[in-house]
């Protein structure tokens, strides 16, 4: 009784200077040496962490600033004609982009829910894991390459299906980058249903078909929505692959498969390499708008992704 | 919860399937199947469509330059044929003042970024009080959403003029002397490029390490923490050793995003067709060359800058498929950071 009480005691002096080295001889030992670096260790991960979030905190800041004068009604219901002129908007911006990302929608997350039903229901053996692999080596293909792509594929002289540069092929282009982010969090979105649903539904006589359909789909809806709005957030902001697909227009373009077509990014990054103070402070317009639509993209998918691992 | 599960015992019990809908059933079924087959595998069609189509577009380039003279080439002089056949192509392309542009910009990158990632997943996993671990881990996963124009504008009329610029003096009037960092100073520049380039690639790393030190045994760092460890010897003898492969993996896929990166480098870089030792001055990237150069090229151009693509895509096709391989057996990674 009396040496385990010794012994709790002695473990609760040690627990008193919980870095510090004990010894029978040497009271003290490298202890100071080891608080020491621990304690430096310890307060350069917290410096790093602040250097981290303080590039976040200048963007939004710099954006919001430069950008939140140019925002107005007319700056989305007016063309830009020539980067000089003061009354001016992006509606050519706005529209190009919602056609594109309206096309690469509709393209990519159906194919990308596919593939994943495929992964998580039926993909066994070694398929299933390789299709896994080269969909996250994917994620990692250059969306500048993804443009060239498409580019020989609809637009190049020597094209396999020409129809120049288009609304179109900016969709396709973004679809493509789009696809493999939509898959992967899918996947994990439907791995999240629990089995017992399952067979549940089966054991309603439900096929397999019917199963993933009317059971798993509707109990993963909120999860795969937040991986799609991801993909769309990501999607939107692409410039690379739209320089070499869709070429920009300056003036409204309502056509889907022929003519060059404008978008936000674009219209962004020609004002902003042009000397016209005025272009140049649409280019901040626009990078606030493409930088809120992204943000509320994101937060509405974290806020829906929270609610739906409440309901697990 | 969907209203299947809600359904009271005292339901009526499903009616009888019918010989229809059996038969539907076994038609039905099979071909679901098939079907998220097929688009399953479409993922390699893409992939075999985009190779085979850049390759082809680019070949007659590989054929007037030579592949080995396309890669270590330093003069690029577009030529102005319009026909396609190599026999008629009168421009000079030598890639490597841009593969040495994408090169040192990604490795600036990651020698920013990595420390920095270390240190930001670390102190997420183990240091940060609990209430602050996820409004903490969304802010470094929101950098990764920032539309890379934004990047580059903030860097191109905001960083460089008022940070990088005198940073940059400074260090031209202190080490102008060492190679690297030789005059004038211009804005623009691989370091500019390199540095915002590590803001960029820090979420995808952060994330992957992060994922990375999870799956260490908590058992071995109590262990550890008994035997009288403080928590920087933890880290560095227990958590780091066996996240060693993770980390590499993942330094290697920001690598990969980094040489991958086409506007705000296009920005930032300067696009000066040469190249040079010094870090503070213009050059191009591989990437940055294709967006810039697209719109003015000539047919037998837009060739030779597919060639560029082909290249750009075996460099982060290597790299990729390594990294994927060495974060591949801890599981896969997830969180929007590291798609």
């Amino acid at each position: 009784m009396s040496t385990t009480q010794e012994l709790t005691t002695g473990a609760g002096k040690a627990r008193q200077t919980p870095t510090g080295h004990r010894s029978l001889r040497h009271t003290q030992g490298n202890a100071p040496r080891r608080t020491l670096s621990n304690r430096i260790a310890m307060s350069l991960l917290t410096a790093a962490m602040v250097v981290a979030v303080i590039p976040l905190v200048l963007i939004l800041f710099k954006v919001a600033s430069e950008g939140l004068s140019v925002i107005s009604f007319d700056f989305f219901t007016t063309d830009e004609p020539t980067y000089r002129t003061q009354e001016a908007g992006y509606r050519a911006g706005f529209v190009g982009t919602a056609f594109i990302m309206a096309g690469a929608i509709a393209m990519a997350i159906p194919l990308g829910l596919a593939t994943a039903i495929y992964l998580v229901e039926y993909g066994r053996g070694r398929l299933a894991s390789v299709i896994r692999f080269f969909t996250d080596v994917m994620t990692g293909i250059p969306s500048i390459f993804v443009g060239l792509f498409v580019y020989g594929l609809l637009i190049s002289s020597a094209a396999v299906f020409r129809m120049g540069f288009s609304a179109f092929a900016g969709s396709l282009a973004i679809a493509i980058i789009m696809l493999p982010i939509v898959t992967r969090s899918s996947e994990e979105m439907l791995k999240l249903v629990p089995d017992e649903w399952r067979n549940a539904s089966y054991a309603l006589g439900a096929s397999k078909s019917r199963t993933v359909l009317t059971t798993v789909l509707p109990a993963a809806a909120p999860g795969l929505a937040t991986g799609s709005m991801l993909a769309v957030a990501r999607g939107v902001g692409e410039t690379a692959p739209l320089i070499l697909t869709v070429l920009g227009s300056q003036y409204l373009v309502t056509s889907y498969f022929s003519d060059p077509q404008g978008a936000v990014p674009l219209q962004v990054h020609s004002g902003a390499a042009q000397p016209f103070a005025a272009g140049i402070e649409r280019a901040w317009g626009g990078a606030l708008s493409l930088f809120l639509i992204v943000l509320v993209l994101v937060v509405a998918a974290r806020w829906l992704g929270a609610k739906a691992n409440k309901l697990k | 919860m969907p209203a299947t599960l809600d359904k009271q015992p005292s339901d009526p019990p499903p009616a009888d399937p019918g010989q229809l809908s059996r038969k539907r059933k076994r038609v039905a079924d099979p071909a679901f199947r098939w079907f998220v087959t097929i688009t399953g595998t479409s993922v390699f069609i893409i992939l075999a469509a985009m190779i085979v189509r850049t390759t082809t577009e680019a070949w007659p380039v590989f054929q007037h330059q030579g592949f080995f003279d396309f890669l270590t080439g330093d003069r690029w002089v577009s030529g102005h044929s319009r026909s396609g056949n190599a026999e008629d192509f009168t421009g000079v392309y030598g890639a490597w003042p841009f593969i040495y542009g994408t090169l040192i910009t990604a490795v600036i990158a990651i020698l920013i970024a990595l420390p920095l990632a270390l240190a930001i997943a670390f102190y997420i996993n183990q240091l940060a009080p609990k209430r602050l671990k996820n409004p903490l881990s969304y802010t470094v996963e929101m950098l990764a959403a920032v539309p890379s124009i934004v990047f580059g504008m903030w860097g191109l009329f905001w960083l460089v003029p008022n940070v990088l610029r005198p940073f940059f003096e400074w260090l031209e009037s202190w080490a102008g002397g060492f190679f690297l960092f030789k005059g004038p100073v211009f804005g623009p520049s691989y370091l500019a490029a390199g540095i915002v380039l590590a803001i960029m690639i820090l979420p995808i790393i952060t994330a992957i390490v992060r994922e990375v030190i999870a799956v260490n045994p908590v058992d071995q760092q109590h262990a550890a923490y008994a035997l009288g460890a403080t928590r920087f010897e933890v880290m560095r003898k227990v958590i780091l050793p066996s996240s060693f492969s993770g980390i590499v993996g993942a330094s290697m896929l920001g690598l990969g995003r980094a040489i991958g990166e086409t506007i705000a480098v296009m920005m930032l870089i300067g696009s000066q067709r040469g190249w040079d030792s010094s870090l503070l001055q213009r050059g191009d990237s591989m990437a940055a060359l294709i967006a810039a150069q697209f719109k003015e090229a000539s047919p037998e151009t837009v060739r030779a800058l597919m060639a560029i693509g082909v290249a750009l895509f075996i460099f982060t096709m290597v790299i990729n498929v390594a990294a994927r391989l060495l974060v591949w057996r801890i599981g896969r990674v997830a969180g929007d950071a590291a798609v």
